[in-house]
């Protein structure tokens, strides 16, 4: 379970950039569940999960995960526990690292954490890269051995799931992360990202500009607007809210149109 | 070629170029592993020799490796925490911590520019007087005593680099946005790198001390620029394959980039120019790829000229 305590953060305090992107903002996100996130630009969505990751300490507020305060628990100690993924598929990946190699960096880190530096891996953690490279359904199993650099977008971005899933972790965080995929290859890892969390029951929150996936996926939809959660429905609201219900929703509770281009042309189609 | 290059020559090629190939795979771990340019390595070069150097003459050549090579940990260490936790850039920590060590070096070898360890015994005498009697071993011995050496810590490296530890290290090097999202600590693995790499500079110099019986302050001036053109010789020959494959591929361009020296030597080149001539093999290994892929282009775009003529 991830608890939020009126979080605050303000970049660049007392110059001219001075912005406060997230404005004593509140959420529980019980075990289990798959949240869906919608805003427009500069909402604070990012800003939230970089301040879940740790990338930033907070100003105020709390931050607990399991019940643990981690509001000041450094990155990588944090990141054991936590699946990021970005919008830009090089991220979470080693280029220069084969498949393999990215695959027993991810499992051992997760799963031993710094404890047992010079573990190896084994041949039956070999076989299981393979058999869940082979759920991917997009060849990598056959090249376990090629460096990371030479697969496309789609193929890193499925990978980069893979890592951050292979080891249940306590929260997984994506940040649009098929947003820069053809749209073929963005159904596909969609369609990934939905079985893993549902079969391992993952803790989700995920970003999207897509208001029809916003809707479709998950069990709850939270729309931000300027460092704020503006709306946060689940269960019959939510199955019976459509496109234009949720743009209405927003306007009800901002008072202003959303000005998000991207996510008003997804509702489209 | 065989009245050109005598099997002295040859002979003596290969040991030089497995001694300094320990440099080169230093500088496989910290430039091309965690990509950070390590410019202390000339003077833990000459600190490695000092220390082995002054252990040897007090009669221990084994422990003199590993009192260098935990020198060269030390150094390591301090090169990396300027850079983790004081937040020098890299290049001035090897900078700080390479002039330090002039001082050092000169305290180790008792206020002095050089020692003298002839008369000690070195892992070379004991190999010699071991190996006395056996074929073929008779000139050979000093080749055999390096070889071992190098591919006993080639073959460990290869291991300790698919090691979890080895992996998030290669990492830190690959892709700093992936570690910073994973549970790596850059600072730590920046740290257990460069003390790993500096170990293997200090070797060297361990082992060089023992081989031509004398450190000097001056032999680690210059040995980055060497191990760097004997690092993208061999990477640009073996680049790929398995880290074996990649460190074996460094330790042989560390041998080629000898032949080089030898074969300026035999073409009379006055001692003292040694130093010139480095440079210019040095300058060429690392242009040469960059020259390959301009010979490249260019080649293509005449064949577009010239089809277009045809077309004409």
């Amino acid at each position: 379970m991830l608890e939020l305590k009126s979080v605050s953060k303000t970049f660049h305090p007392g110059t001219v950039n001075e912005k406060q992107a997230i404005k004593k903002l509140s959420l529980i996100l019980p075990e289990g569940d798959f949240a869906t996130i919608i805003g427009s630009n500069g909402a604070g969505k990012s800003t939230m999960f970089n301040a879940i990751t740790g990338n930033f300490f907070v100003d105020e507020g709390e931050i607990c995960l399991d019940g643990e305060d981690i509001t000041f628990v450094p990155e990588y100690k944090r990141s054991k526990y936590i699946g990021h993924l970005f919008q830009d598929p090089l991220l979470g990946t080693a280029p220069h690292m084969t498949i393999e190699e990215n695959l027993t960096l991810a499992y051992l880190r997760a799963s031993s954490g710094n404890k047992g530096l010079f573990r190896m891996v084994k041949a039956e953690d070999r076989e299981r890269f393979w058999k869940a490279l082979k759920t991917l359904d997009m060849g990598l199993e056959d090249r376990m051995k090629q460096p990371v650099g030479l697969l496309s977008g789609g193929q890193r971005q499925a990978l980069t799931l893979l890592m951050a899933t292979m080891v249940r972790p306590k929260i997984l965080l994506l940040d649009e992360h098929t947003a820069a995929l053809d749209p073929a290859t963005a159904e596909k890892v969609l369609a990934q990202t939905e079985k893993i969390v549902k079969e391992q029951q993952i803790t989700c929150l995920m970003v999207t500009h897509n208001m029809n996936q916003a809707l479709a996926m998950g069990n709850r939809t939270i729309m931000m607007d300027s460092g704020r959660i503006v709306a946060d429905i689940s269960g019959k609201e939510r199955e019976n809210m459509t496109v234009d219900g949720l743009l209405e929703l927003f306007r009800k509770n901002v008072g202003e149109g959303l000005d998000n281009d991207r996510i008003l042309l997804s509702g489209l189609n | 070629m065989a009245g050109f290059f005598t099997v002295s020559i040859i002979q003596s090629a290969m040991e030089l170029g497995c001694i300094y190939a320990l440099v080169a795979l230093a500088l496989f771990v910290s430039y091309t592993t965690l990509n950070i340019a390590d410019l202390s390595t000339d003077g833990c070069f000459t600190l490695g020799c000092a220390v082995g150097a002054i252990v040897t003459l007090s009669g221990h050549p084994f422990l003199a490796l590993f009192a260098a090579m935990g020198a060269g940990v030390i150094s390591g260490f301090v090169t990396a925490f300027l850079q983790t936790r004081l937040g020098v850039e890299s290049i001035l920590a090897g900078i700080i911590v390479n002039t330090a060590l002039y001082t050092i070096n000169i305290m180790v070898m008792g206020f002095s520019s050089n020692v003298n360890i002839f008369k000690a015994s070195t892992l070379f005498s004991i190999a010699h007087d071991l190996l006395e009697g056996i074929p073929l071993m008779g000139s050979w011995y000093k080749l055999f005593v390096v070889l071992i050496i190098v591919l006993t810590v080639g073959i460990l490296l290869a291991w300790f680099l698919n090691t979890m530890l080895g992996l998030s290290i290669r990492a830190t090097g690959d892709n700093p946005s992936m570690v910073r999202a994973s549970s790596i600590n850059p600072a730590f693995t920046i740290t257990a790198g460069l003390m790993l790499s500096n170990s293997f500079t200090a070797l060297s110099g361990a082992v060089l001390a023992q081989y031509q019986k004398s450190c000097d302050i001056n032999y680690g001036t210059g040995m980055v620029t060497i191990a760097l053109a004997s690092l993208i010789i061999g990477e640009s020959l073996i680049g790929r394959g398995s880290m074996l494959t990649r460190i074996l591929g460094v330790i042989f361009g560390s041998c080629l980039y000898r032949f080089f020296v030898a074969l300026a030597l035999r073409l009379n080149i006055p001692a003292e120019s040694l130093k010139l001539v480095s440079a210019v093999i040095v300058a060429i290994a690392i242009s040469f790829p960059y020259l390959k892929s301009k010979i490249a282009l260019y080649r293509q775009m005449q064949e577009a000229k010239q089809r277009h003529g045809e077309h004409k």
